[in-house]
């Protein structure tokens, strides 16, 4: 077994532990690169199919590719497709600072679909490896009733057990990628043959590096116009992986913030 | 002075060479562990700055934030990202960090000091190949540095490094260094532990951590980076006997899948596997895969989908293990503890065991011993204190299947959860325990009601007759005719029969030697209890060894009788009620008494009943008759 195959298997086994554990179960397809895998690891696990409701939390603002992709693979990949919406920016926090604001309208989406569907775990795609705030997180990780991440009181997580509190009204978010880093994900696509939306590959010399709305995301300066020539950016650059993501970087603890709030 | 068991090649490239199991780019998991403010950040900080391993932006955004709070360059804010570990100067929670040295991929395990964190600190070490335990060579082993030494050995991490750090605050004295050096290692040689070097070295200067110390002429070993280079991968774990444990079992297109991740061996089309504790062989037909099915044996690690012939019933939790190499089956097992509730535990409290994918009801039964943190000694106590660590007996009510622990195998890895699906402690499993009597801790109290007392009352002493045969020579027949007898004359009779107790009492238990043996010591036990309640017990179990019933004859004591019920194997076999010999004999039955399980015949029984050649209601009147003259008050009693 390779890397590759390693992070594959400890992945089917949460997923696995997940739709045991946790019913109703829902997952998260941010339609990004990460959660592609992730829903390519969940036919893995489950022979084939998802068999259980996939998530678009959906701002409004993304960009036309990726809803054309959504289309397409949701029919492709047989997916049982749930698209929730975000209230206006106007209700969110206005203490943020813009951008991290107008990220919450995900959060505030997120929890609106978490409630009307009253899921007991939901599983996202998001990696020790890209946040600092995200290297601290558990592979289940508790939500009180109201979302909120109790970063200060997080739970044992050791030997493959996970823990899955009762309380009524919370949920667990799953973490079936955070082991996972940047470039694992670029070799696991190449790999498998994972399809991925067009904007990852360099056009005019630029690409994006991470997709979210399409007001607060930036490309970056690239060449790499194929899945191998990624990998061999990757290789080289030191640049972090959201710098194009603008509500990481605003603040020093805006991240921190929303992601306390319920952001993943 | 001695500082390096293990001394690297001059060439670091030589050594990654070497080793094949990380050119398949699998990193090895170090962790980070030590007293709170002995620099375990720092350390960090500065092996990812001088290795190259930062992200550009990091080093840049540490230094703004360590302007921002007046402070000189804070290295350990790299790490500890939370806005309130950066106001409180803390490592609240374990991060992880990619690391490469020299092409070999590390993860770097950030474990946080303070006490309170200790189930932090668990989830960060638990899967880690090696450790670095960071002890400020001025203070010397705190609190937190023994209580992560002694974590370490019990999640078994057995490769220690010790970073003396802060030494540049001692003007990197050589003497004061030897000293430290020699109290660390006094300290873990207490828990078993060798450390494999003992680093002085200054993270804040970046002394012996990539960089050979200028100021350390005197010092031999390797720095921090060269220690590292020679930690050994996790062990593999293909070679070992098989273990999946059942995750769980789909049904997808009318086929059953059994799932779930191998922890020990291979497993291929065509093997044969047993299933958990109901014991069930099974042929492996398929082993599954999407968009395609996997290549060749599946190994441990991999996560699989197996179809069985025959399509057996299997359900979460239970082993798949290899033919001839099951796991232990116990009911009452030994187990380390390292406790993690804010609140102490007692004896009697009840949890959920958790073992891989199994669950089992248990009650801490005993806590043997629990250690003083202050030297590392085990001492008796009556509790287990908030976040101590414990030598505990669990007890279930049925046997559990497990391998004991050891380092670097995934056998033993229990786990305690409460009724709220809380984690509440990390339970290494020993093996069985032991079934002796549990000494000092048990002081029986003498009923205040005499023997003779409860004798005038009832009208009988009491007293305990034990049946022995063969399977089918009417020992369970015999003595229900018999209760029946005298109980219509006014005895007070009771039988304990063989089938009962296995379905109950000994539910655990199955057919071995040793499990015979201790099946017989507690039909024994509960006999004496009763008899000394005054009844005339009537035991019937087959007992096929002459020890065992040497044994019941001395739990009992005074009062104990033994009854040989005789029959030909010929005729119990003719007779067959229960159609095991005919099982027996078909293979589908293995230490069977009479078939391949010997029975030694009783040499002086206090009573022979040949129920070959007589009916049951004269052998019952026989041995009624005789129980009456045995426990009337005018003749031998029990007094």
């Amino acid at each position: 077994m390779n890397d590759l195959d390693s992070l594959e298997a400890q992945s089917i086994f949460i997923l696995r532990e997940a739709y045991h554990r946790l019913r109703p179960l829902g997952m998260l397809w941010s339609l990004g690169k990460d959660s592609n895998v992730m829903v390519w690891l969940a036919r893995k696990a489950f022979l084939g199919r998802v068999p259980f409701p996939v998530l678009h939390v959906d701002t409004g603002k993304k960009f036309p590719e990726m809803y054309r992709f959504r289309t397409e693979y949701a029919e492709k990949w047989n997916l049982d497709l749930h698209i929730g919406t975000c209230p206006p920016v106007e209700e969110i926090d206005p203490t943020l600072p813009p951008a991290a604001r107008s990220a919450a309208r995900k959060t505030a989406g997120l929890a609106a679909m978490i409630e009307n569907m009253r899921l007991a775990g939901v599983v996202a795609g998001i990696r020790r490896d890209e946040q600092a705030t995200r290297a601290k997180e558990r592979v289940f990780s508790p939500r009180a009733a109201s979302h909120r991440w109790d970063v200060r009181n997080q739970p044992p997580e050791f030997w493959d057990q996970f823990a899955t509190p009762a309380e009524a009204g919370a949920h667990v978010r799953v973490h079936p990628l955070l082991a996972w880093q940047e470039i694992d994900i670029w070799r696991y696509i190449q790999r498998e043959g994972i399809p991925v939306v067009d904007l990852y590959f360099a056009r005019d010399g630029r690409r994006y590096r991470s997709l979210g709305d399409q007001d607060i995301t930036s490309p970056v300066e690239s060449e790499a116009s194929t899945e191998a020539e990624i990998i061999a950016e990757l290789r080289q650059t030191r640049a972090p992986e959201r710098a194009g993501r603008a509500m990481d970087n605003e603040t020093e603890d805006a991240f921190e913030r929303l992601r306390v709030a319920g952001y993943l | 002075m001695n500082y390096a068991v293990a001394i690297p090649a001059e060439d670091p490239a030589e050594q990654s060479a070497s080793a094949p199991e990380w050119s398949q780019g699998r990193p090895t998991p170090i962790v980070i562990v030590g007293h709170v403010d002995h620099g375990k950040s720092t350390v960090i900080g500065r092996l990812l700055h001088d290795t190259g391993n930062l992200a550009d932006g990091r080093m840049e955004a540490m230094e703004a934030s360590s302007i921002r709070r007046g402070l000189k360059v804070e290295w350990s804010f790299l790490l500890d990202s939370l806005q309130a570990e950066r106001d409180q100067g803390v490592t609240i929670d374990s991060t992880r960090l990619p690391f490469v040295l020299d092409e070999r991929p590390f993860v770097i395990i950030d474990a946080p000091g303070h006490r309170q964190f200790l189930r932090n600190m668990v989830t960060g070490a638990a899967g880690a190949a090696a450790a670095v335990l960071v002890v400020d060579v001025a203070e010397g082993a705190q609190e937190q540095t023994r209580r992560h030494a002694l974590l370490l050995r019990l999640i078994g991490v057995r490769h220690v490094i010790v970073l003396l750090n802060k030494v540049d605050l001692l003007g990197f004295d050589a003497e004061r260094v030897a000293s430290a050096t020699r109290a660390i290692e006094a300290l873990l040689e207490q828990l078993e532990i060798a450390a494999v070097s003992i680093i002085p070295a200054s993270a804040r200067h970046g002394d012996n951590i990539l960089t050979r110390s200028a100021e350390m002429p005197w010092y031999r070993g390797p720095t921090l980076t060269e220690a590292l280079s020679v930690v050994p991968p996790l062990p593999s774990r293909e070679k070992l006997a098989l273990r999946m444990p059942v995750q769980d079992v789909y049904r997808y297109d009318n086929k059953r899948y059994v799932v779930g991740r191998i922890e020990a061996g291979c497993i291929a089309v065509g093997d044969k596997v047993v299933i958990g504790v109901q014991g069930a062989v099974a042929t492996v037909s398929e082993v599954a895969g999407w968009p395609v099915a996997p290549d060749g044996p599946a190994q441990a690690g991999q996560s699989v989908a197996l179809t069985l012939v025959p399509d057996v019933v299997v359900e979460r939790g239970d082993m798949l293990h290899a033919p001839g190499r099951p796991p232990i089956r116990a009911a009452r097992i030994r187990a380390r503890l390292f406790w993690l509730r804010q609140e102490p535990l007692r004896v009697g409290e009840s949890f959920r065991l958790r073992i891989a994918t199994a669950e089992h009801a248990v009650t801490v039964s005993a806590i043997t011993s629990v250690v003083r943190i202050d030297d590392l000694t085990d001492q008796p106590a009556d509790h287990v204190p908030a976040e101590g660590f414990a030598e505990i007996i669990l007890s279930a009510s049925e046997g559990i299947l497990f391998d004991p622990f050891e380092p670097g195998k995934l056998g033993g890895r229990g786990v305690l959860v409460d009724i709220h699906q809380r984690i509440v402690g990390g339970a290494p499993l020993l093996g069985p325990a032991s079934l002796a009597p549990t000494g000092r801790s048990v002081f029986p109290v003498d009923s205040a009601v005499s023997a003779w007392e409860r004798a005038q009352a009832k009208g009988h002493a009491g007293g305990v007759f034990w049946l022995t045969g063969l399977p089918g020579s009417g020992k369970s027949t015999v003595s229900r005719a018999t209760e029946a007898l005298l109980f219509r004359r006014g005895i007070d009779a009771v039988v304990l029969d063989g089938d009962t107790l296995r379905s109950r009492l000994s539910s655990d238990l199955g057919f071995s030697p040793e499990d015979r043996h201790e099946n017989v010591r507690r039909a024994a036990v509960v006999a004496r209890i009763m008899a000394d309640a005054g009844h005339v017990v009537i035991v019937a179990l087959i007992s096929p060894r002459a020890e065992d019933r040497a044994l019941a004859r001395q739990t009992v004591g005074e009062g104990f009788q033994e009854v040989f019920i005789q029959a030909d194997r010929s005729v119990c076999e003719a007779r067959d009620p229960k159609g095991l010999y005919a099982a027996a004999r078909a293979g589908r039955l293995s230490n069977f008494t009479g078939v391949d399980a010997p029975y030694d015949v009783p040499l002086l029984p206090d009573l022979i009943l040949d129920t070959a050649n007589t009916s049951v209601a004269v052998a019952a009147e026989q041995l009624a008759s005789h129980i009456q003259g045995v426990a009337d008050l005018s003749g031998h009693t029990r007094s």
